[in-house]
This record gives C-alpha cells, structure tokens and sequence, in this order.
C-alpha cells in the first residue's frame, strides 16, 4: 500500500470532500480541546501568562513532521507527491508580521474563530465577518498587490534544500528547538505566577 | 402537615444545580491537544497528501459573493478568477470550505462534551463589551489581509508547511509571533 491514498486514485473527488469534513471534524475537535475557541487564552501567548499557543503549535508540527519523516523513510509514503506551497519569502514574512497584529488585536486566527464560533463567542463571529471584509479588499487592492504578492518566488523549497542539511538532521534540530521551546515556556508562566486561562 | 424541604426533588432542577456547580470542564493538556493536532495533520498528508487550512476557504466564499453581485468585475479580478476555477463545478465545492464546515462540527462537538457552549464575549476586564467588539473586527480585518499576503493562515501556512519544513511557512510562523508581540503591547487593556 502506498499513500497518499488520494494520489494513487485509492477514490475520487467527491469522496476526497466527505474526507474533509471527517479530517475538519478532528481538526476542529483538537483545536477546541486545547481552549483555542476562546481568544483569552489565545491572546495570553503574547503577555507570557499562558504558552498553550506555542505548546500545542510544535507539539503538532513535531508530531506530524516526525509522522512524515519516518513513513517517508521506510518508503510508504511518498513525499514527492505531498503538496508543498512555493514560497515568496518577502510578501510571506510581511503578511505574516501583519497576520500576528491581527491575531493579537482580534484574538484569533481563521481557523480557531470558526471553532469560538460554534461555541458560541460572539467577539469570533465579529472577527470572522472582519476576516471576510479584509479578503475582499485585499482581492480588490490586488491589480496593485499583484506585483509585490509575486516578488522574491523561491519556487518550493524546504529548510533542508535551503541550508543544504540533510532532512534527518533539520527534523532533530527541529525536534530539540521545540524542546527548547518548551522549556522556556513552563518557565515563563511560573515566571508570570500560574495565571493560565481555563475555561468558564 | 407537610414541611417543605430546602431541596427540590424536581430532577431537571438537580441536574442544572449540580451542573452550575461543575461548571465547564478544563482544557487538555497542551501537549496532548498538540499531539491530537498533530495525527489528524498526518491523516491529511498520508490520506490527501495536502494539509489543513482555513482563510482558504474564506477567500472562495468572498469570491462566490463578489461573483454574485459584480460576475464580470469578480471575472476580470485575478485573485477571484483563481478561487472561482473555470465554471465547470461550484467554487463551494472545494476541499477547504467542506475542511472548514467539519471544524464547525468538531469544534462544537468538543465545546458540547467539554461543558463549554457559552454565548459569550472573551474579553479581558478592561474593556467594554462594544470595544471589544470593535477590536475583533479589527483585527479580523487585519488578519484577512495578511493572510492572503502570506498565502495562507496559521493553518495553512504554519502547521501545515511547518510540519514540510516549507522555508517560506517557517519564515512566516516567525513572522506571525514578532507582529504579535510587537503589537501586544499597545492592546493590552483589551486582554489584561
């Protein structure tokens, strides 16, 4: 057996979207289970007095990067067919630097809103509604945009390719940056006297 | 006669009592929550061979509705044309938005185990209802464009290529943290 399933034909397209909403399901009961349908404590990340953000977020990535890794390298799973984005290294860094002011000040991301949402957090649909006003005039502003939304292309390239390391030791550098991580975020909300958000 | 006890017998009554007393369950353990994340992200790879996403989604419902009301203007607009595809099926019918609708369920299926349904504003102490309000909408906004900037959400582009080791989602995942930081300073009567 060889994945991805959906690569190899294993079934089509109308049951590839039966799958998403099963896969959404578990993404969005995970997301709940972490308190990520509350922007409290999503937005404590950024005042150091609850780090469940950066936790859950690498406590993800390792997990599935290590998942990747490891069904790669015993062959049963291809990861040459595994969709990779292209990066555009300058519009990504300043999207992104704009995303977090928008994160902090609105208290979500996309993903975690529409979980607040079926939660009932009023503040998440008001969010949303805003999310959907500013893709509209960024699709608006794009005969402007277009130019700098293109520039810097690097085509698809990883971090192994890009500092020419061999991907076994970017996953373990990986894995020990997380460690780290981790550490400095136990530490720091000891530091902040164990005020983490818990639900009410 | 009858004395009248302080507690009810009324079952529903008891249950909605001790239910109060309870109250809403407590969060996962990070790390455990994380790991959860992590395998449903493996799932998507081993049986899609894409990741997770979410502004994605987003950005075909906004097409669909520039479509509705202006087709020739959502036509002649790269950015919509692309989320609107050739015609042949509806632009809803895509991968993402079917993602998005099961984060719904799931979200609320965690929330209705979990004790934790609230109509509710989350705010800090600080602030007012309104300003709140105000704040998410905001940031919202903010968000909608940065997002389609970078490519991608936090789903999209940080777990999703972080866990490919995507150079352009870990220079993006960075990126989110310093503008958040940067920024948390100057909303702090929002949250504390």
């Amino acid at each position: 057996m060889s994945a991805p399933f959906f690569k190899f034909g294993l079934f089509g397209e109308n049951m590839s979207l039966v799958l998403a909403f099963v896969i959404g399901i578990g993404f969005g009961f995970f997301l709940e289970r972490a308190g990520f349908g509350n922007g409290r404590k999503l937005a404590a990340q950024f005042y150091f007095t609850d780090m469940a953000v950066v936790k859950v977020m690498f406590s993800a990535i390792v997990t599935a990067m290590i998942g990747l890794f490891y069904l790669g390298w015993i062959g049963w799973l291809d990861l040459s067919l595994v969709n990779m984005s292209a990066t555009f290294i300058v519009p990504q860094v300043i999207g992104g630097l704009i995303l977090g002011v928008g994160f902090v000040i609105g208290g979500y991301c996309p993903g975690t809103s529409v979980v607040a949402m079926s939660t009932g957090r009023i503040d998440a649909m008001v969010y949303l509604a805003g999310i959907l006003v500013g893709v509209f005039g960024f699709g608006e502003l794009f005969p402007i945009l277009g130019d700098f939304y293109r520039s810097t292309a690097l085509g698809q390239i990883t971090l192994p390719q890009f500092f020419d390391l061999p991907y076994g030791l970017i996953v373990f550098v990986v894995i020990l940056m997380a460690i780290g991580m981790f550490t400095a975020a136990e530490w720091g909300e000891k530091k902040a006297g164990g005020k983490r958000v818990e639900a009410k | 006669m009858t004395t009248e006890t302080e507690t009810t017998d009324d079952p529903v009554v008891e249950l909605a009592e001790s239910h109060s007393v309870i109250g809403p369950r407590p969060y996962w353990n990070p790390y455990l929550s994380g790991i959860g994340l992590g395998l449903v992200l493996l799932m998507a790879y081993v049986i899609m061979g894409r990741g997770l996403g979410a502004s994605g989604a987003f950005t075909s419902l906004v097409a669909v509705g520039v479509q509705s009301v202006a087709p020739e203007h959502a036509a002649k607009n790269e950015f919509f044309a692309e989320y609107l595809g050739d015609g042949r099926s509806s632009p809803l019918k895509d991968w993402l938005v079917f993602e998005v609708i099961g984060v719904f369920v799931g979200g609320f299926i965690s929330g209705a185990l979990g004790g934790r349904l609230k109509r509710t504003v989350e705010k800090g102490p600080r602030i007012s209802t309104r300003g709140r309000l105000v704040f998410a909408f905001l940031g919202g906004t903010i968000m909608g464009v940065g997002a389609k900037l970078a490519r991608g959400c936090t789903s999209g582009q940080a777990l999703t290529g972080g866990a490919v080791l995507n150079l352009g989602s870990w220079a993006f995942m960075f990126a989110v943290f310093a503008g958040a930081y940067a920024m948390a300073y100057f909303v702090r009567r929002q949250w504390t």
